[in-house]
């Protein structure tokens, strides 16, 4: 093994025990970011030690104890130790009988704690940015490099967020613990906003040359079975899982070999990920099953699903569509999930239904500068035959168009439309 | 990125029922961290069949090859960031193995999905 391939096996062993090594410091020291300092030490105490001893039988155990060891090193060092002595003597009796059997670590339940930190590093006092960046370090064991190339950012911009959010929640004091009853469905709330602006981030990545950014895709996955596992009763958390599995079955097929996006219904159906389908269709019945079908994620996933479930773009339910979207529209005021009914209508009942919905639409500020409005109505005016109109919606949309690919295909279709050339599809 | 780990004994020795917990508790951890995405067990190699192509000739072998009913290998799917991680999880699985069941022998082939 050269010195490149000991390095990044260390880094993978780390990023596989990450999650159990902060949950336990922050069970004995009851401080996250302080435990998620010392979690990234004993990252680096491993980098300075495996090149010369090789990488030990068991490495998890090896971190796990060498974690376990620096937060003690920290809980003796004077002040910290007599503010919480109490609060942790009998859990660290505990954990030091646990520590020489390096087996347990496959007994440890880490669940609970696990939600604990999730709800932590989401915690709604930071900004939606700051839990974004928080969670994908301490949940995914991402590095600060890694979330910053995801994020198209400068590596220190992202350092200084985590750094800033951290000392938030060191401050703040915030207890370290699972909320229940009432605040426990506001916090979930804002666990699953940060999943899914992962998840969006990655998916239609909204700036760059890259149409997605698969890794942010499969992370924000990973943190929705993450909670579908330790919060199995959160019908909104199954929703989302399912909304995101239905999408990413999808990543294959939206673009094609030379990178280029491929639309919903022109994608080939062949290259959908039916194993990803499948577990979309499991947590979407499990939400159901929860009474969460109207849920915010769920109705979103049960949309998605009647494309999935479609054989062929033809096949496509679009009445239940228009019918889900406008129970979503019932439970949330948004003007984007208005131009989406319009789509669904435009395909259920005719583009003429729909562009009187996307008029409606014109004057609201928010979609001021959203290049999918202008898209959506360039398609529907093409449709009904008005190419010129058709052409400058396009032209307009393709300037607000902030990924390259995106406008690229705007352009094409502004030139189609100038063509007078029917409709594709 | 997702794998395919395919285990397969290298003898007919069924597991210990200590391994076969421990399997059991890894998989479970392995749900509840979100990487593993299914597993299954599959029945001997020996009593399933082989489809071949030899020089332009098309064979079917049909099982059961040898008696050895006991053998169960197995396969599961992970989705991780990359082959390094794939590798770091199919030791340690192997690595539960030596511990759970000494003289187990067998091979867990890692195989990544191509795509995205």
């Amino acid at each position: 093994m050269t010195a490149a391939d000991i390095h990044r096996t260390i880094v993978s062993v780390w990023r596989i025990e990450q999650p159990r090594l902060i949950t336990s410091l922050s069970r004995m020291l009851r401080d996250v970011p302080l435990a998620e300092d010392l979690t990234q030490e004993t990252l680096l105490a491993a980098l300075e030690h495996w090149p010369a001893t090789g990488v030990p039988e068991k490495p998890g155990a090896w971190l796990m104890a060498t974690a376990k060891r620096r937060a003690l090193d920290h809980l003796r060092r004077g002040k910290m130790l007599a503010r919480k002595h109490d609060m942790v003597a009998s859990d660290m009796e505990q954990e030091q009988q646990a520590m020489p059997d390096l087996d347990s670590s496959l007994d440890d339940d880490i669940g609970d704690e696990l939600l604990r930190l999730i709800f932590t590093a989401c915690h709604p006092l930071l900004s939606r940015e700051a839990r974004a960046a928080l969670a994908l370090r301490m949940i995914c064991g991402l590095t600060t490099e890694e979330i910053a190339r995801a994020f198209l950012l400068p590596a220190a911009t992202i350092g200084q967020r985590i750094v800033r959010a951290k000392r938030t929640l060191s401050e703040s004091g915030l207890t370290y613990e699972t909320p229940s009853g009432e605040q426990l469905s506001e916090r979930l709330a804002s666990v699953l906003e940060v999943v899914y602006l992962i998840f969006n981030e990655g998916y239609t990545a909204a700036r760059g040359e890259h149409w997605l950014r698969p890794q942010l895709c499969h992370e924000a996955l990973r943190m929705g079975r993450v909670l579908t596992s330790i919060a199995p009763h959160e019908p909104e958390a199954h929703g989302l899982l399912a909304l995101m599995e239905f999408n990413a079955s999808r990543i294959a097929a939206r673009t094609d070999p030379a990178g280029e996006p491929v639309l919903l219904l022109e994608q080939n159906r062949a290259l959908w990920d039916q194993l990803q389908i499948r577990r979309g269709m499991l947590a979407l019945a499990r939400a159901g099953e929860l009474d969460g079908a109207d849920g915010f994620y769920a109705l979103q996933a049960a949309i998605i699903a009647c494309h999935a479930q479609a054989s062929t773009a033809d096949e496509t339910d679009w009445p239940r569509i228009s019918g889900l979207y406008a129970r979503l529209a019932a439970i949330i005021r948004s003007p984007v999930i208005e131009l989406n009914r319009a789509v669904a209508v435009g395909m259920a009942e005719g583009p003429e239904a729909a562009l009187a919905i996307v008029d409606n639409l014109a004057q609201e500020p928010a979609l001021k500068n959203y290049h999918l409005l202008g898209s959506v109505r360039g398609d529907l005016l093409h449709k009904l035959g008005r190419f010129e109109e058709a052409r400058a919606a396009f032209e307009a949309a393709a300037g607000l168009a902030g990924n390259q690919r995106e406008q690229e295909l705007l352009k094409r279709r502004a030139a189609e439309a100038a063509g007078g050339a029917p409709k594709p599809v | 990125m997702r794998f395919m780990y395919i285990v397969t004994p290298a003898h007919a020795v069924p597991p210990t029922p200590e391994l076969m917990d421990a399997v059991h508790k890894l998989a479970e951890r392995e749900i509840k961290a979100g990487r593993m995405l299914g597993s299954g067990a599959l029945t001997p190699r020996t009593s399933g069949a082989q489809v071949r192509i030899t020089a332009g000739e098309l064979s079917v072998i049909d099982g059961p090859f040898v008696e050895a009913k006991e053998v169960i290998g197995g396969y599961a799917i992970f989705e991780l960031k990359d082959k390094q991680e794939a590798v770091a999880k199919a030791v340690e699985f192997m690595q539960v193995h030596r511990d759970h069941m000494p003289g187990w022998e067998g091979t867990c082939e890692v195989r990544a999905f191509a795509g995205p």
